[in-house]
C-alpha cells in the first residue's frame, strides 16, 4: 500500500530525488525503490511479470506449506496439507533436537481434514522458519545414515549366513 | 559448579522403560537439549552415525526381521507407517464383469479379486509403471489407459460336468470341471512395452496361485476382465506391500540377586523357552564375597540367555520368591522390526523404500518452505 502511494507522488514532486536521500530509510525493500525512481514503467512491468511467473509455478506444484496468521519471527505456526503423524512426529523430534528451539509441537486439528500443524518457538538468534528448514534438512541426513547402515547390515548378515 | 558428565551406567538407565507389577515408568524419551544441565543433546549427524546400529535377525523375501538401535520412536514409527501406507504396489482396481452366474455377487467377487497380491518383474513394477489418474472429464476415461499405467487381466471360467468322473463320485472337484476358481486361472494380457518388462518369470501373476476366488457348479460361468493400477495403502489396504510391518521394544531382564535351585527352575518357567538358562554356580563365584553365591557352589542359578525372545508377560513379578530379585524393562531405543511382504516387493526392499520415501518427503517440503518464504 505505501509503495503505490509513493509512486503516485513521484511525478508530482519532480525534484524530490535529492531530498529522498536525506529522508529516513523506508520500510520498503531498497532495490525496488531504486528501480521505480529511475525507470518507473519498466519496473512496474517486471513486477507484474514476476507475479505471473510465481502463479505459474504454484499451479504446477501446489503450495502445501502455509504460515498461519499471528506469527512472529521467533514463534510461528505452520500448516502442512496432506501430511500426517508420519512426518509430523518425526519432524517434531528433529526440530526439538535443535538447541535454539524453545518449543516445538505438532497437531492434527481434525482427523477428517488432511492438515497437520507445526508450532515452533525459538530463542533469539534464529527464526522459526530457519528451525523448520534445518529440521527438514536434518531429517534427510538421518535418512541417508539409516539407509547406508541398513545396506551394510544386510550385507554383513548375508555374508555371515553363507559362511 | 561444572556438571559431571553422566556415567555410562546412567546413560543406560535413562534408556530403559520400567515395567513393574501394575505400572510402567519412564515412557518418554528425554534426549533433548536443555533437559539435563551441562549436557548437550542437540542433533549431530556424526554422533548419530556413531551410535546408530542396525542388526539383522532374518532376511527372507517374505519375512525380514532386524533391529534399529539408537534412534527415536518417532523415526522408527515413521518408517513403519510409511511401509504400511505409502509404498506403492500394483493391484486390481477395476473389474469389468461380462458374465457372472456364480453364487458370489459381482461386488463381492470384485472385492475378492482386488485383495489378491500379485508379483511381476521388479524393474517394470517399480520403474516402468506410473500412476494412473482418473481424467477430470469422465468421457475421456478410455483415453487414459496406457501400457505404463494400466495392466490388463482376464478371468474366463466355465463349470461343466466331467464325463470321466467315476460313478458315485461325491467330490465336486472331480465330478465337475472348474468347480473351483483359483487365482492361477487369472490370465495376464500384456500390451505394448509390457511384453518387454513382464515376460517369462517376470510375468504379472498372483503371488500365491492357490487362492480360492469362487466355487462353481455346472452351467455357472465367470467371465470378466480387470484393470490393475498402482496405488498406496492409505487409499486401500489391498495396495499395502506388507502383510504386517511392526516393531517391538527390546525386553530387558535384570536379575538383581541370585535365583538358585528350585526357584531358578520355576523362574525359567515364567518366561518363554530359551529366555532364561540354568547354569551351575562356579567355585570362583561361590568364593567371591558379597556375590550372593557364597556356599552355593554346584547349585543351579538362573541366567538371562536371550531377552529378545521374551514377551514381557510379568509372570515372574507375581511370585513372592522373586520379589526384589528381578527387574523388567524395555530398551526405548531398540526397535525389533518384523516386516512381512505380500510378495510384490522383497521385505528388506520395502524398508529401504520407506527410508527413501521419508527423505523425499522432507526434500519436497524443504522446497515448499523455501517457496513459502519467497
Amino acid at each position: 500500500m505505501p509503495r503505490a502511494k509513493s509512486k503516485k507522488e513521484e511525478p508530482v514532486e519532480a525534484g524530490s530525488d535529492v531530498a529522498m536521500e536525506e529522508a529516513p530509510p523506508s520500510h520498503q525493500p531498497e532495490s525496488r525503490d531504486d528501480m521505480s525512481v529511475d525507470q518507473d514503467e519498466n519496473g512496474d512491468a517486471e513486477d507484474v511479470e514476476d507475479e505471473e511467473m510465481d502463479e505459474d509455478e504454484e499451479e504446477e506444484e501446489v503450495q502445501r506449506v502455509r504460515l498461519l496468521p499471528g506469527s512472529t519471527p521467533t514463534a510461528a505456526s505452520f500448516e502442512f496439507l496432506n501430511e500426517g503423524h508420519t512426518l509430523g512426529n518425526a519432524l517434531r523430534y528433529v526440530i526439538m533436537k535443535n538447541p535454539d528451539v524453545e518449543f516445538c509441537a505438532y497437531a492434527i486439528p481434525h482427523p477428517s481434514e488432511a492438515k497437520m500443524n507445526v508450532r515452533i518457538q525459538t530463542f533469539e538468534g534464529t527464526t522459526a522458519i530457519q528451525a523448520l528448514e534445518k529440521g527438514l534438512r536434518d531429517l534427510q541426513e538421518l535418512c541417508d545414515v539409516v539407509s547406508d547402515k541398513f545396506i551394510d547390515a544386510r550385507e554383513r548378515f548375508a555374508a555371515s549366513g553363507s559362511s | 559448579m561444572p556438571h559431571k558428565p553422566p556415567t555410562q551406567e546412567e546413560l543406560e538407565r535413562r534408556k530403559i522403560v520400567g515395567i513393574h507389577e501394575e505400572t510402567i515408568t519412564d515412557v518418554s524419551s528425554s534426549d533433548y537439549p536443555h533437559t539435563y544441565p551441562g549436557e548437550d543433546h542437540s542433533w549431530d549427524i556424526e554422533s548419530f552415525k556413531r551410535n546408530f546400529r542396525i542388526e539383522f535377525h532374518q532376511n527372507d523375501p517374505f519375512e525380514a526381521s532386524f533391529s534399529l538401535i539408537g534412534c527415536d520412536a518417532s523415526i522408527a514409527n515413521a518408517f513403519r507407517r510409511i511401509m504400511i501406507a505409502d509404498i506403492p504396489t500394483l493391484a486390481i482396481e477395476t473389474v469389468f464383469i461380462n458374465n457372472n452366474t456364480s453364487v458370489i455377487q459381482d461386488e463381492v467377487l470384485a472385492h475378492r479379486l482386488g485383495l489378491i497380491p500379485f508379483k511381476g518383474g521388479k524393474e517394470g513394477l517399480h520403474k516402468f509403471l506410473k500412476w494412473w489418474r482418473k481424467p477430470e472429464d469422465e468421457s475421456q476415461i478410455n483415453n487414459s489407459y496406457y501400457d505404463f499405467n494400466t495392466v490388463s487381466l482376464r478371468l474366463e471360467v466355465k463349470c461343466e460336468h466331467n464325463e470321466k468322473a467315476a460313478a458315485g463320485e461325491t467330490d465336486p472337484t472331480k465330478l465337475y470341471k472348474h468347480a473351483h476358481v483359483y487365482a492361477r486361472d487369472i490370465e495376464f494380457c500384456p500390451v505394448g512395452r509390457q511384453e518387454k518388462y513382464f515376460s517369462g518369470d517376470n510375468a504379472i501373476a498372483p503371488v500365491n496361485p492357490d487362492i480360492l476366488i469362487a466355487k462353481l457348479r455346472p452351467g455357472q460361468e465367470i467371465s470378466l476382465s480387470m484393470h490393475m493400477h498402482k496405488g498406496v495403502g492409505s487409499d486401500h489396504a489391498k495396495f499395502s506391500p506388507v502383510a504386517t510391518a511392526s516393531y517391538r521394544l527390546m525386553p530387558v531382564i535384570k536379575i538383581e540377586r541370585p535365583i538358585l535351585g528350585k526357584d531358578a527352575e520355576k523362574f525359567a518357567k515364567c518366561f518363554p523357552k530359551g529366555v532364561i538358562g540354568l547354569e551351575k554356580v562356579t567355585k570362583q563365584e561361590a568364593a567371591r564375597e558379597g556375590s550372593g553365591y557364597e556356599g552355593h557352589a554346584g547349585e543351579v542359578k538362573a541366567v538371562v540367555v536371550d531377552p529378545m525372545r521374551d514377551t514381557v508377560s510379568r509372570e515372574c513379578l507375581r511370585h513372592a520368591e522373586f520379589k526384589d530379585k528381578v527387574k523388567l524393562g524395555r530398551r526405548r531405543d531398540h526397535f525389533i522390526f518384523l516386516v512381512e511382504s505380500t510378495g510384490q516387493w522383497e521385505s528388506d526392499a520395502i524398508f529401504l523404500e520407506a527410508v527413501a520415501h521419508l527423505k523425499k518427503k522432507a526434500q519436497d517440503l524443504e522446497k515448499q518452505v523455501i517457496n513459502m518464504v519467497r
